[in-house]
Parts: structure tokens; sequence; C-alpha cells
């Protein structure tokens, strides 16, 4: 099962095992790591699940796209950066065992 | 219960075709939860041909809500095309204060886009750690100063005071002049004989907030940049040269936006814990309920009804095709019953699993940019009501606001019980 790091705002690590198939997002929320709220159930309409793709994986998960809707949301979060990407819009694959994602400090 | 079941009888068997949902009364003698019980079960996406406020559409069901809320270029909420409430809030059409007044919510981007960021970032979470000292200190002087065991007025004591305080706060606004904002935020909901004399006295007010704001504008445009949101809006190249009605229209959607809609939740929570008393004995039993508590609530009130959009193309939303033109009315406090996606949605529970799913911020791009101050104002609020009573007991019939937008109170009457 792939694993994915998710690295809080004051340093501490979350390693978690995904299945594949299963957005950011939604393994976040089932192992309630801090930070990422969700609210709008996943789909790309609230941006309160807001990560920064570490660098070296952006290539994997893709960019954000100008003028799509998760862009749009993510011009109006706190510390907006290019890294930026939306939990619920990356879904966990075997290509992207060993993701690390950060959260905003912004983000509780 | 009689009461109650006369009512559901009559909605039952008012023809579909002829239910007006945005029909003040119905929000005012609470019984439009029938209504939308019954729009929900047969007629999710439907359209009401004659209205004070011409025909528009009417969508109940949370996802159906969602799938508009998403879509902002289909559905816009431009001001030109008719903004973003049904009817306007309050005002005559030709002046009307969500058309007439220009403000970020009512424009689609790329214009709402370069307004709001100047914005957002006064409620962005850094900003509200500093802010929240205070506010608590606040709310502790607000409670500390009501009498045990009288009737008070709960919204004008307790929900007014601390959003208006606030709201001054964010403004840096006179201290003692504060209440003007209470007036003025009220002025922009308020109707001839409900809540203003005519429509030559809101326009004196209107006018007198205007030129208000515009001196305290006036002395920030030029000075140090300060961190409150009328030197945010007079510092950036994006709002610094706004047209004055613009100017007052983001104001006006400022003050509107901090002030009615965490003062109904501030009273509806009340008002839910006492109609369910069993969520009231576990708020005292475990306090850390509240961050929760305070969703619920959030969900339960539904302080804005409805919010509005008008399709600049043909679409289909739940198999109806909405025609270019026409005007779709989501109606939030329905999407929030929605039982479909909210388990238990009939239920006022204040540690259900998912509260943050409610549909009272909006979604998409029009999403509630204060969110989280309200969030925090409320968790103060209770976090320090629970400290000092044991129960706000609601002792005599809370009156409710009469609009199909603002779903809040004007008066509740409560007795509180020292710990």
């Amino acid at each position: 099962m792939p694993k994915v790091t998710y690295i809080e705002h004051n340093g501490t690590e979350h390693v978690v095992a995904v299945d594949s198939g299963t957005t950011c997002r939604d393994a976040a929320i089932d192992n309630d790591i801090p930070g990422i709220d969700g609210d709008c159930g996943g789909v790309c309409a609230c941006a309160t699940c807001h990560v920064y793709v570490d660098p070296a994986w952006l290539d994997k998960t893709g960019r954000t796209v100008a003028g799509e809707m998760e862009a749009e949301l993510l011009q109006f979060a706190e510390d907006f950066r290019e890294n930026s990407r939306l939990a619920c819009q990356i879904k966990v694959t075997e290509d992207l065992d060993g993701l690390v994602l950060r959260i905003p400090a912004g983000q509780h | 219960m009689s009461v109650n079941q006369a009512i559901t009888e009559d909605v039952s068997k008012i023809p579909l075709e002829e239910m007006d949902l945005s029909n003040p009364l119905l929000y005012q003698n609470d019984t439009i939860g029938e209504y939308f019980r019954r729009m929900r079960a047969e007629a999710p996406v439907s359209y009401c041909a004659k209205s004070p406020h011409g025909p528009y559409w009417s969508v109940t069901k949370f996802n159906d809500i969602m799938r508009i809320e998403t879509d902002h270029k289909t559905f816009s909420s431009d001001a030109a095309r008719g903004g973003i409430a049904l009817g306007g809030i309050g005002v005559p059409t030709e002046a009307s204060a969500m058309g007439g007044l220009e403000m970020f919510i009512a424009m689609d981007p790329p214009k709402h886009d370069e307004q709001r960021k100047v914005v957002s970032p006064m409620v962005a979470p850094h900003n509200l750690e500093a802010l929240e000292p205070i506010i608590r200190e606040r709310a502790a002087a607000i409670l500390d100063s009501l009498p045990i065991g009288e009737e008070i007025d709960w919204v004008d004591r307790v929900s007014i005071e601390l959003t208006t305080m606030t709201l001054a706060t964010l403004f840096d606004f006179p201290w003692e002049e504060r209440r003007k904002l209470t007036r003025w935020s009220d002025m922009v909901t308020a109707t001839p004989g409900n809540g203003v004399d005519s429509w030559e006295q809101w326009q004196e007010e209107m006018t007198e907030c205007g030129m208000y704001f515009k001196g305290l504008w006036d002395q920030r445009v030029g000075g140090e940049q300060k961190h409150d949101l009328i030197s945010m809006l007079a510092g950036s190249p994006a709002t610094s040269n706004m047209p004055f009605p613009e100017f007052l229209g983001n104001l006006i959607l400022l003050i509107v936006g901090g002030n009615d809609t965490t003062r109904s939740s501030i009273s509806g929570g009340v008002l839910a814990l006492n109609e369910n008393p069993a969520e009231y004995v576990k708020l005292m039993n475990d306090p850390s309920l509240i961050p929760g508590m305070v969703s619920e609530i959030i969900r339960w009130q539904t302080p804005i009804a409805s919010m509005m959009r008008t399709a600049v193309c043909d679409a289909e939303v739940g198999g109806k095709t909405i025609r270019e033109g026409e005007k779709v009315v989501m109606w939030y406090l329905s999407g929030n019953r929605d039982s479909e996606v909210i388990e238990r949605a009939d239920e006022f529970l204040i540690d259900r699993k998912n509260p943050r799913q409610h549909l009272s911020f909006g979604f998409g791009i029009h999403r509630c940019v204060g969110n989280r101050i309200a969030e925090l104002q409320l968790r103060i609020i209770w976090e320090e009501i629970v400290k000092r009573f044991s129960k706000v007991e609601v002792v005599g019939k809370p009156v409710r606001s009469l609009s199909h937008i603002i779903h809040g109170f004007t008066k509740m009457p409560v007795k509180l019980h020292a710990r």
C-alpha cells in the first residue's frame, strides 16, 4: 500500500498507508491528521485541505491549472504558493508511494 | 403539537407550483421547515412562476446546491444580472443594496477575486490568533455584566453586543459609537414598517453610514498601514481607487456579513440547547465538545437561509433545465436538513461525526470569507458561558426575523442560572 507523509506546520510527521484510489484528503480525514478539515466533503469546493506538495513530487502529483476550480479556490487561501494543491484533488497511486505533503500554518 | 400537525396538513395540500418559499412570514412563524421537507421529497428543483420578486427556481437538496455553488461560470452572482439575493435585501429594487451598491459578493471573477483577496488576510488564521484574547476578554465582560435570575433579552445583551464589539475591533471603529454598526447592518435588511419608517428614512440613514465611513477612509487612506479592514481597503491598489458605491457596498457587505450572521447563531444555539435538553446536559458534562457544537449550531441555525444566482446559459440541475437568464435560489436552510447527505439531519446533535459538513458558509469562490472568525466568536462565548452559568434558560417565545434571507431572531427572553 502506498505511504503518504503529512507534515504539520510544527514539524510533526504522520506517515499513513493509503489504498490506491483514495484521495489525500480522505486519507487525512480517516487518520485524523490535524490541519486538514475538508469541510466540503472532498469535492473541490472549500479549500480547507490545502497542502504544499514537496517539490520533488510535483511532477508526479501535477500542478494546479489556472482558471480551473482548484486554482480559483487556492488563490484565496492564506500563503498560497506555487506548490499548493488541494489534497482532495490528489488521488493516491503506486507512483505516489512516499509522497510528502506539508500542511500550511494557517490551516487549523 | 396540534399546531404543528395542522401546519403539516396544510402544507401537504398546497399545490407544489403555488409554494413560494420566499414568503418571509414562513420564517417569522417558523413553519418553513415543513415546506422544505415537502420540496425535498417531491420537487427538489422546482420553478415558482409567481412571487412578489418574480419567477425563480428553488433548489432544496444539499448536492444540487453544491452543484450550483461550484459552477460560478454558469451561475453568476453579478449584480448587473440580478445579484445574490432574491428581491435584493429589503431594499426597493431600483436601489437594491445587493444591486445598486457594488460589493464583491455580487461580482464574478476577475473583479471578485481581486477585491476578495484584499479582505481575506484580515480574517486569516494568524490574525485571528491575535484577536482571540481580545474577544475573550470582551465576551467575559459582557457575561459578567448580566444579572442572574432576571429576564433579559439575549439577542440584545449578548448576541448583538459581542458581534458588534468584534466588528468594531476589525474596523478599528470609534468604540463608543459602535452600535451605529448594528443599526446600519439592520438597515440593510429593513423595510418600511419592519425596522424603518420609510424609504426616505432608509436613504437618510444609509447616507449617514456612507459619510461616516468616508470620513474614516479619508483619515486612513494616507496614513500608516494598519491592520484594520478600512485601512486594508484604503491601502491596497486593488481597492484604493474604488468608486464610492463600491466602497460603501463592500463595507456594508462586511458589516452584514460580520453582524447579522454570527448574531443569529449565538442566539440560535441557546434556543437549540433549550429545545434539546439532553444535548445541554452533554455540553455541561463535557465542554470539550464545544468546537464541534459550534459547527452544529451553525448548521442548525443556517443564519443565511438562501442566496441566489442567475444562469448565464442553459444548464441542468437535478434533472431540470434552467434557462439562460433564470434566477436560481439555493435554500441552504433546506440543504442543511437533507438526510441523504447529513445523517439524522433533523436532529440537533452537538457531538455528531462530521459537523463541519454543512452549507451555512456556502461553497466555491464565494464561500464565507469570515467563517473562521464566526466560529471563533461562537467557541469563545460558549466556553465562557459554561464557566459561569449552569443554564441559559429560554423563558418566553423568541421573536424571529421577517426575512427569507436573514434567518435570525430579534428577541429572545432568557433567565440565567448561576453555576
